[in-house]
């Protein structure tokens, strides 16, 4: 544990410097801030306090931009190591290579919660000024915030197995725009594309709850607007969310990133230095 | 007493060369053992191997009773890699303590270790903005963790300046007296003759020689070389006497003759008395002995 922890601290001072807890904070920051003000404009005819439509907007923000950061801090960590030639002498150390692993999420996760949580708050703080009664949505708020900190732990586990497997930073950085690109974007264009053509009947109703469940980002979106019962004002994809239940959108959450650390370490062993 | 170090008939093969063939050798506590070989000899693949970095073929590797690479080994080895690397946004008072902490030991004394190996001035800079030099003397700070039983060195001394390696040395000494066994590779040889206990010479990933220096300067039986600088006018009588010489540019005469016939061919010169002005002994350099052994396999 001990191991663990000292990665993390390290890995934490390294990522301080490199300015990237500023640049992550700043970004959820900013764009919470943005949505929030955004979003104030066409409640008025809803029927659910003020804060949880800021969650629902919230929620499509972080589909985006968690995974995007998670990978980002992530894609260099076994290929930078590699790279700069640290690896060996690291590994000469009684250090395994998942407690190298589990440090170094410990630290990213660290970050990627901060920087959640300040950003969020952000938007919190904007929400409840303008409408004090939105205070009594802070719960679907704290389920964003630790939600979103599963979504970026799957996604910083992938982005450790394809930096593992890349064993070069701009393979890595390229393996994680593609995977960013694909699991994000191009998955739910494609499930919409189905649903379209579909016409609302076997695919609709049978494949798209797995299909949905599958992928981490759209557990991620489903959990956050069926359990804050703002189903209604998100649309899209999340109108689908409330035909599945709360508990597998949530065990989804909670799966993923297990099996994303364990793919990480499968790639990490295979790394000889 | 049992090796610190058993290697025995170790054989790795990378695709189809093969890096190591039937290597054995074993390395007893407190003993410095410099391991020496042209490029692409075998060293660094040795130590990878004897670190469990990188798996082997056949054969088999015993590092303090256990196998290479294992939780209990990694514990009593040390390692410094050749051009040893280190984050450059930390400080080599923080990349000490992180090694300090995953050893097990208090990351606080990471201040006196880098004292030790003369780095107490930059403690609290960037790695990013050290030189070769200081970067090594990390490299060697955070080996010398936890009192290891094994250090395994790969070029330890390439960036140092004369003065460092020999306070490098020193700390060497200071280790092995503690009974730390130590493999170092280096291309320096003079400093591998000065400063190590047994040579281990590898060519073409076999162990062509072992042994002290001594053993090696037998074993390969090189003639030593006579130069007879005669007294004025009188090269051309002496060179009539030792046909077997030759004339150098100098007007020096010079002899080239196994071990054995060194004393009688001296006798036969010295008996020649006011012919000959001076007269040197030079027997064969390190370099001489090293590049007879590794030629060998027609390197």
């Amino acid at each position: 544990m001990s191991c663990i922890l000292a990665t993390a601290a390290s890995e934490f001072r390294i990522a301080f410097r490199n300015r990237w807890v500023l640049i992550a904070t700043g970004m959820m920051v900013l764009f919470a801030l943005v949505l929030a003000a955004a979003g104030s404009a066409p409640t008025g005819d809803v029927d659910v306090d003020r804060l949880s439509v800021t969650v629902a907007s919230l929620t499509s923000l972080a589909v985006y931009l968690v995974p995007l950061l998670a990978l980002l801090m992530s894609f260099d960590a076994v290929a930078g190591e590699v790279e700069r030639g640290t690896l060996p002498l690291l590994l000469t150390y009684p250090v395994s290579r998942l407690q190298i692993l589990l440090g170094k999420l410990l630290a990213h996760l660290a970050i990627l919660a901060l920087a959640v949580t300040l950003g969020y708050g952000a938007a919190l703080v904007m929400a409840v000024w303008s409408d004090p009664g939105a205070i009594q949505g802070i719960g679907s708020m704290v389920r964003l915030i630790w939600s979103s900190v599963l979504l970026g732990a799957t996604f910083l586990g992938a982005g450790y197995a394809l930096s593992a497997l890349a064993q070069r930073p701009s393979g890595a950085a390229g393996l994680a725009v593609a995977l960013w690109l694909v699991a994000v974007v191009l998955y739910d264009l494609a499930l919409l594309a189905l649903i379209v053509t579909d016409g609302g009947s076997v695919f609709t109703t049978r494949a798209l709850p797995v299909a949905l469940l599958a992928n981490p980002a759209d557990a991620f979106r489903v959990f956050n607007l069926s359990a804050g019962q703002a189903v209604a004002v998100a649309g899209g994809i999340g109108g689908a969310a409330g035909a599945i239940p709360l508990w597998q959108s949530a065990a989804s959450l909670f799966v993923w990133p297990l099996l994303a650390i364990t793919l990480a370490l499968a790639a990490f062993r295979k790394v000889t230095p | 007493m049992t090796p610190t170090l058993t290697i025995s008939r170790l054989t790795k093969c990378f695709q189809s060369v093969e890096a190591l063939k039937q290597v054995s050798l074993a390395l007893q506590p407190g003993k410095r053992a410099a391991l020496l070989g042209h490029n692409g000899a075998g060293k660094s693949t040795m130590m990878k191997i004897i670190l469990g970095l990188i798996p082997f073929d056949s054969g088999e590797v015993s590092v303090c009773g256990e196998a290479p690479g294992s939780a209990a080994a990694r514990m009593q080895v040390a390692y410094l890699p050749e051009n040893v690397a280190f984050h450059p946004a930390l400080t080599g008072e923080e990349q000490i303590s992180h090694y300090l902490s995953l050893r097990g030991e208090n990351p606080r004394i990471a201040p006196q270790l880098l004292a030790r190996v003369g780095l107490a001035h930059a403690a609290r800079r960037r790695i990013g903005t050290y030189s070769k030099g200081m970067r090594q003397r990390v490299g060697l700070a955070q080996s010398l963790i936890g009192r290891p039983r094994l250090l395994v060195l790969d070029e330890p001394t390439s960036g140092l300046d004369p003065v460092s390696r020999r306070d490098f040395y020193d700390l060497l000494d200071g280790l092995s007296a503690d009974g730390t066994a130590i493999l170092l590779s280096s291309h320096v040889l003079t400093e591998v003759e000065a400063r190590t206990d047994s040579i281990l010479i590898l060519s073409g990933g076999q162990l062509v020689a072992e042994g002290t220096l001594a053993d090696l300067r037998a074993q390969a039986a090189l003639p030593i070389t006579l130069l007879v600088r005669p007294e004025e006018g009188r090269a051309t009588s002496l060179a009539a006497v030792f046909p077997e010489a030759t004339i150098g540019s100098d007007g020096m005469l010079r002899f080239s003759c196994p071990q054995a016939d060194k004393l009688p061919l001296l006798a036969s010169i010295t008996a020649l008395g006011p012919e000959v002005a001076d007269l040197d002994v030079i027997p064969p350099s390190l370099e001489d002995i090293y590049s007879h052994f590794s030629r060998r396999d027609g390197q």
